[in-house]
């Protein structure tokens, strides 16, 4: 950073010549809260399309204008950030698009830049970089109403001449000055049509590339010649965090957060799944009288119907946790929440933002991993992602319920408090959140380890979430999830159920995976499993709470009718040592494709599931073994 | 000259210099710690650790280990 802080001359005239051409893609870029998103749904309206850039883990979204009557351009939402020239994944994004060099996303030929007007001075910083590029360029700066409103000023005209570009004032929130981008744009189609050469040849005086000491010297210096004066900060940001980071108080209310989620998830979340399942397998055994009795409706309603209802069982717990997500990130409280768990998280080798994710995990690892997505350091977000499963997800609760209700004696304990079924759940969500942690220090101190960006935190100022930004977001995760995993899940559900009935008409003992069971019988058998747990893991793999199900049709009983015939066979059937290697097991084993889907989408790589299953595998696989061992050895 | 980890709650600081990997540093830069900025310590977190300050009218969050490597002047205005 030593380098000289110097100015140097860009002459964009030839940049802007080999651009033109027909207007067709605006990318829009501003820095992290500068009311980036907001201003995306206003201008493409609730239509967007989200995916992955290809190669990376970071978010495209894309939409065509409808917003203000364009639908013939297509605007792309860059990631937020500071510079393009830090190392972050998300600025070689922006880079790569703005250059025109990401394989699926056309060259912007305009581009609108956000910026918080609130925050000017900061926030120009950004704009050294953007202008250099040479596109067309409109400066937006957002949130006016409210800087003018606090005593903020700004000359636009004066900017715009420093900046050698058009610049409005605009709210996207109220939808204030949105002709001025309809205005900027209608200007740049003509212009790119009549191939005009930039009217604005005058050299622009930019700092030199990559010294944010220079860039943050230019920026101050035309903050001052357009008399730029800060508003006044509104002081009930800070009124609000006096209590909810108070000494006592703030840890107080994040616990009634933490419990709220809980109790979101459990008392609300589950009958809305129980139901939706009854609903859904109803619709099931209604369709499937129209099939008749044969391979068919076994295929269809079997294989097909049930595998991706028990699926979607989880959308509205999933929706549900993204609503409180949503609502917890739009209003500014998760970064607060992060600020407290951070002391605790630091101990665990991870980072305080990891800790929200973490909690959504005891619904459901999919949307805790896909939550992974506000912890911007990569290595902190793959080591959470590595160990949200080891939570205790709801897909986990058939077979403990069933188990625990078979094994475990309705005994009191601590004078009738709690009853010992009551501790043995109580125990399994402990074991799972040891392993978390204990997983979590061993990744960081190894394959993992040296995150190169510490823990920075920008505290944004509490805001009131919209209906709209919330609406948006539930939509994009749900489709995320019933696409993404669906098709995963329908493929795993129709293998399996073929090799559960070939050859055809054989029992299920005799079918390939009944055989597959009896083949791996010697290698469960010191866990004190037989062949028809055997089976009932090896179909599970596809989703754990399949095993009941499974285990249901071996013993020849209806779980959902004969729960009590299913307990009686399996204390029949499985040692006590079993049954705790079983609970064990089921702790720890990533019996989950979607889980294993969602990892490699997140993290882009086979590599990660792949060491995410051989790991849990093995743990879960060693943790009954020395269960059933230890348990045999004490009751001799 | 003091680190700003060392800053009491409630006293102010202009930025010195920055002594962190160049990484960090470049990030924090854009963040607003860049040599004669004024930096105020708001608060810390109830755990002790990290502490929120203001810059820019921003307020961000940072750890003891990396506020350790941030140089300061302190300056005898009361805010």
């Amino acid at each position: 950073m030593s380098s000289c802080c110097g100015t140097e001359t860009i002459d964009f005239t030839k940049e802007q010549a080999r651009t033109a051409g027909k207007l067709q893609t605006v990318a829009l870029i501003g820095p992290p809260n500068s009311g980036k998103s907001t201003l995306f749904n206003r201008l493409t309206g609730l239509r967007q399309k989200v995916a992955n850039y290809p190669g990376v883990t970071v978010e495209q979204h894309t939409g065509r204008m409808k917003g203000i009557g364009r639908a013939d351009l297509l605007l792309v939402d860059l990631p937020g950030i500071y510079s393009l020239d830090s190392y972050s994944e998300d600025a070689r994004v922006t880079v790569d698009v703005l250059n025109g060099e990401m394989p699926g996303t056309p060259k912007p030929d305009a581009v609108l830049l956000v910026l918080d007007s609130l925050h000017l001075r900061r926030q120009l910083m950004l704009a050294a970089p953007v202008l250099a590029l040479g596109l067309p360029t409109l400066v937006l700066l957002n949130m006016s109403d409210l800087m003018e409103s606090r005593g903020g000023e700004v000359d636009t005209l004066a900017l715009a001449q420093e900046l050698g570009t058009p610049v409005a004032k605009i709210s996207a929130a109220k939808g204030v000055g949105m002709d001025a981008i309809v205005q900027f744009l209608q200007r740049k189609s003509g212009e790119a049509e009549a191939q005009q050469l930039g009217a604005q040849t005058q050299p622009l005086e930019l700092p030199v590339v990559g010294n944010a000491r220079s860039y943050r010297q230019w920026a101050t210096g035309i903050s001052s010649r357009t008399r730029y004066k800060a508003p006044l900060s509104s002081d009930w940001t800070r009124r609000i965090d006096s209590v909810l980071l108070h000494r006592v108080w703030g840890p107080l209310g994040f616990l009634m957060v933490v419990f709220a989620v809980f109790q979101v998830v459990f008392t609300i979340g589950n009958p809305l799944s129980d139901g939706l399942g009854n609903v859904l397998y109803a619709l099931g055994d209604f369709v499937g009288r129209f099939l008749g009795h044969g391979w068919l409706e076994s295929f269809v309603i079997d294989g097909v119907w049930r595998g991706v209802a028990s699926v979607l069982v989880f959308l509205p717990q999933i929706l549900l946790l993204f609503l409180f997500i949503g609502i917890l990130e739009d209003s500014g409280y998760l970064a607060r929440a992060a600020l407290i768990a951070d002391r605790f998280m630091k101990t665990i080798g991870l980072n305080g933002k990891a800790f929200i994710p973490l909690l959504s995990a005891y619904a459901c690892a999919i949307p805790a991993i896909m939550a992974t997505r506000t912890i911007e350091n990569k290595r902190d977000r793959f080591a959470t992602i590595l160990v949200a499963p080891f939570m205790t997800c709801s897909a986990r609760l058939p077979i403990y319920l069933l188990i625990i209700a078979a094994f475990v004696p309705r005994e009191p304990v601590l004078g009738g408090i709690l009853g010992l079924q009551a501790v043995a759940m109580v125990g399994l969500y402990v074991l799972g959140f040891v392993a978390a942690v204990l997983t979590a220090r061993l990744l960081k101190s190894s394959i993992l380890k040296a995150s190169s960006t510490p823990f920075i935190l920008e505290l944004p100022q509490y805001r009131m979430p919209t209906v709209r930004a919330l609406t948006l977001r539930l939509y994009d995760r749900g489709k995320l999830f019933t696409k993404k995993t669906g098709t995963i899940i329908l493929g795993a559900t129709v293998v399996l159920w073929v090799l559960a009935n070939l050859p055809f008409h054989a029992a299920l003992g005799e079918s390939v995976i009944g055989r597959l069971g009896h083949f791996i019988e010697p290698a469960i058998a010191p866990l004190g499993f037989n062949w028809k747990i055997g089976i009932g893991i090896l179909s599970s793999i596809v989703a754990r709470e399949v095993i009941v199900g499974t285990l249901g049709t071996l013993y020849g009983a209806d779980p959902a009718t004969q729960a009590l015939h299913l307990q009686a066979a399996l204390r029949h059937d499985l040692t006590l040592g079993g049954a705790m290697a079983l609970l064990v097991f089921f702790a720890f084993a990533m019996q989950c494709t979607s889980t294993i889907a969602i990892v490699r989408r997140e993290t882009n790589s086979w590599r990660w599931p792949a060491l995410q299953f051989a790991y849990m595998s093995a743990l879960a696989y060693f943790g009954a073994l020395a269960t059933n061992q230890l348990i045999m050895h004490f009751l001799r | 000259m003091h680190a700003l980890s060392e800053l009491p709650v409630g006293t102010a600081g202009v930025v010195d210099s920055l002594e962190l990997p160049d990484a960090v540093q470049h990030h924090l830069m854009h963040m607003g710690f860049v040599p004669e900025a004024r930096v105020v310590v708001v608060r810390r977190a109830p755990a002790g650790d990290p502490t929120v300050y203001s810059i820019d009218g921003f307020e961000i969050a940072l750890r003891r280990e990396t506020a350790r490597s941030i140089v300061v002047r302190t300056t005898t205005e009361e805010i």
